[in-house]
């Protein structure tokens, strides 16, 4: 919230801007608050109470409506997100050659849990069922490059490269 | 059209470009540039070819030669000996695990040779993002056929005649399914694909969409045309952005020339189609909670009846299939039900794509006549089990099937043999597991998922599959007590019998299966407290054959827990009151000297 007094910086006016655009692109279209969410969520990297209060306004639905959809789906997030996404994958291919271990490994290098985001938000670290990359398995997405036939030994030259 | 001496095929999809094939295919683009080549010789990027165990791989043709794990420094080799001297680059091709002869050809491989491709035909032989070369291989011939030569009662009839089955999971047919949508009374019909794949070891439609958008887009508009559906969506996950991108660019291509949109090939059949992102919840994937996710609410299914059929997508009569089903119909319309009914057995007809993963060699997506035996896609496409490790069973369906025994491995793979056997078709996932999997930690895995994923609507699935997972929980930590098996059971057909949808109804499967199949596995958990596959770690025990021992050191050194002790070349010992069942111990001993039990 920026304080009383100050100007709204700049990114921040951008940013409404975006909404405001994104609103007017969905305006009259059937089954819109799913796309709007996933939209907003493009421009501020997660969902800030306001940002779902005006959306709940501009669609004319109840605020619990939208945040009973919000917390439905694993795609939305109500926190900020780290600088990089780390998704440890533990499908079932991954886990009969061994995920589970990397992915031990990989709570200790980046020291946080599933779900969890880093102080310095650095990284925030997923579990997800399937990248869909079985052959390689067992496999790590960090934001678009997949690590695939990893060993825990091999993680923490991985890690290293995303600041 | 400019004439080129030779194809070089690169594969660019998921599995391959996670290894690499990218940098392979700018290699090419580079040296073929360098050496003057690009004229006569012309560089394609595929999608998968399936064969994702071998990626990056690069298929040369006229010749169709097969190179495997291609990296960017082997390419000016390749364009030297093969492209210029006529010479296939040896070292390069695939060799079978089970024969030492080297086998060049992309058809012959074993891999490919009992593989019979149809719904997908064109993944990996065209650029997906050009309808044209769609066109080339027969595209769009067969949405032209029923618009102008068929009734839309004529393809219904023609898709019934085929036998084709709802390859998503639950293999209603498909024909008589579009006939009580087309009876259903109202102007405004829907068509959804249903693209929401989440199956875990499940990734068939995506290759589709990502390979060969185009055969899911003209099995919609014949669908439409056949049903009376003047508007589509396509239900895609999140998770699979190219196949999204692709999507796209297909439909905007397609309209483009008059084979999507308003008065399709001059005629006044009209049908729109869009796209809808999912946002990552697995129940989606059933067909009254993925609609109720297209209208924007929480994905969650309702009672049916009302089928789909009757009151679908915003109350309007609607019809849902998915990806691989919608993928079968061009072939059919064009070569004719009886070619699709000669394939498979008398009640499954046509193919079913699996994807082949686990302890197996080649990992990947196979395509195979139903019927063919479990035995055929593991030992012969799939070349055996990795490391020549004990074959023990294999997971069929995802987390809604069940696993089937080594022992009936002559099981045909069809849709009745399957659910006899415990298990189900689902969406096509074969996970093969060896004697290193516990088949009580693979169920516990799998009721971890759709504990997770249930989405909370129904008490049977909500709390029954929480209750169950606890108990494997406790079994797989070594509390099991005697009485644990029969609750499973109980609570297994309870949940089956009275779960809201697919999700809860099949969510017990894999327990159940295991406990019909390898209940031994269960006893010994609870009464001897024992995994006999040395997969759960609170079960295992370490000692140190004193005999082996050296006294180096190493592992006291390694222990983080302080649990190993002992004299300088003495032998050492482990307290088990302090081990943590790390393994630390055993990666550092250099003579074999500790064990695990």
């Amino acid at each position: 919230m920026p304080e009383a007094g100050c100007a709204q910086p700049a990114e921040d006016v951008q940013m409404e801007k975006e909404l405001q655009d994104l609103f007017a692109k969905w305006r009259g279209v059937k089954g819109s608050l799913i796309p709007i969410l996933q939209g907003a969520q493009e421009i501020y990297g997660y969902l800030p109470k306001e940002v779902l209060l005006q959306i709940a306004r501009e669609l004319k639905l109840p605020p619990s409506r939208v945040f009973g959809v919000v917390t439905f789906y694993a795609q939305f997030h109500l926190e900020p997100r780290g600088r990089n996404i780390v998704r440890v994958c533990l499908g079932t291919a991954c886990h009969v050659r061994g995920a589970s271990k990397v992915y031990e490994r990989l709570q200790d290098e980046i020291g946080v849990g599933d779900g969890e985001t880093t102080e310095d938000l650095r990284f925030t670290l997923e579990t997800v069922a399937c990248l869909g990359c079985c052959g390689l398995s067992p496999v790590v997405m960090i934001n678009d490059d997949t690590h695939g036939r990893l060993e825990p030994e091999n993680l923490k030259g991985i890690v290293d490269q995303y600041e | 059209m400019q004439l080129v001496r030779a194809h070089v095929l690169v594969c660019g999809g998921k599995n391959c470009t996670a290894s690499g094939s990218e940098q392979v295919r700018e290699a090419f683009a580079k040296e073929l540039e360098k050496k003057k080549l690009d004229q006569e010789i012309r560089l394609v990027e595929t999608d998968c070819h399936g064969f994702c165990e071998m990626g990056p791989l690069v298929i040369v043709y006229p010749e169709g030669t097969f190179y495997v794990r291609v990296t960017a420094e082997d390419v000016p080799v390749i364009i030297e000996e093969h492209l210029v001297k006529g010479r296939p680059v040896d070292r390069l091709l695939y060799k079978a695990p089970v024969k030492e002869d080297e086998i060049p050809k992309y058809k012959e491989l074993d891999f490919y040779r009992k593989q019979h491709r149809v719904a997908l035909r064109n993944c990996g032989s065209i650029n997906p993002e050009k309808i044209e070369e769609y066109i080339a291989r027969g595209g769009y011939a067969s949405l032209e056929k029923a618009i102008y030569d068929l009734t839309p009662e004529q393809v219904i009839e023609e898709t019934k005649t085929s036998g084709l089955r709802g390859r998503g999971g639950g293999g209603f047919p498909t024909g008589l399914k579009w006939e009580f949508c087309r009876r259903s009374p109202g102007d405004l019909k829907y068509l959804i694909c249903n693209a929401d794949e989440g199956d875990p070891g499940a990734f068939m439609d995506r290759s589709i969409l990502e390979g060969d958008p185009h055969s899911l887009i003209e099995g919609m508009a014949i669908a439409a045309y056949a049903i009376g559906c003047s508007e589509g969506y396509i239900y895609c996950r999140a998770e699979y952005p190219l196949a999204i991108k692709r999507l796209k660019i297909a439909i905007a291509q397609a309209e483009e020339l008059g084979l999507l949109g308003d008065n399709i090939l001059g005629t006044d059949f009209s049908f729109t189609l869009h796209i809808k992102e999912g946002a990552g919840a697995f129940v989606c994937g059933e067909e009254t909670a993925l609609m109720a996710s297209i209208e924007g609410k929480r994905g969650m299914p309702r009672v049916r009846p009302p089928f789909p059929a009757q009151k679908g997508l915003w109350d309007k009569p609607s019809n849902i299939n998915n990806v691989e089903t919608y993928a079968n119909v061009p072939m059919i319309i064009g070569k004719g039900a009886d070619w699709f009914g000669s394939m498979g057995t008398e009640k499954s007809k046509g193919t079913k794509v699996f994807a082949l993963t686990g302890k197996v060699n080649n990992t990947g997506l196979v395509e195979v006549p139903m019927g063919v035996t479990i035995r055929d896609i593991i030992f012969e496409i799939g070349g055996g089990i990795v490391g020549g490790k004990e074959y023990k069973g294999v997971q069929i369906g995802g987390p809604s099937g069940g696993c089937i025994p080594a022992s009936l491995m002559d099981t045909p793979v069809d849709y009745e043999s399957l659910i006899e056997a415990g298990a189900m078709m689902g969406s096509g996932g074969l996970v093969v597991m060896d004697e290193t999997t516990c088949m009580v930690d693979l169920s516990r895995f799998f009721l971890n998922f759709t504990q997770s994923e249930s989405c909370g609507k129904c008490t049977p699935c909500r709390e029954g599959t929480k209750r169950m997972l606890e108990i494997l929980t406790r079994i797989c930590e070594g509390e099991g007590v005697p009485e644990d098996i029969e609750t499973l059971e109980r609570l297994g057909r309870v949940i089956k019998s009275t779960a809201l949808c697919g999700l809860g109804n099949t969510a017990p499967n894999p327990v159940l299966s295991t406990l019909r199949y390898f209940r031994d596995e269960y006893e010994a958990h609870i009464y001897d407290k024992r995994c006999p596959a040395h997969a759960c770690s609170a079960l295992l025990v370490y000692t140190i054959d004193e005999e082996k021992c050296s006294g180096c050191g190493r592992c006291a050194r390694a222990c983080p827990a302080g649990a190993i002790t002992g004299e300088k070349k003495e032998p050492h010992k482990i307290d088990p009151e302090k081990c943590i069942k790390c393994g630390s111990c055993i990666e550092s001993c250099k003579r074999g000297a500790i064990l695990r039990l």
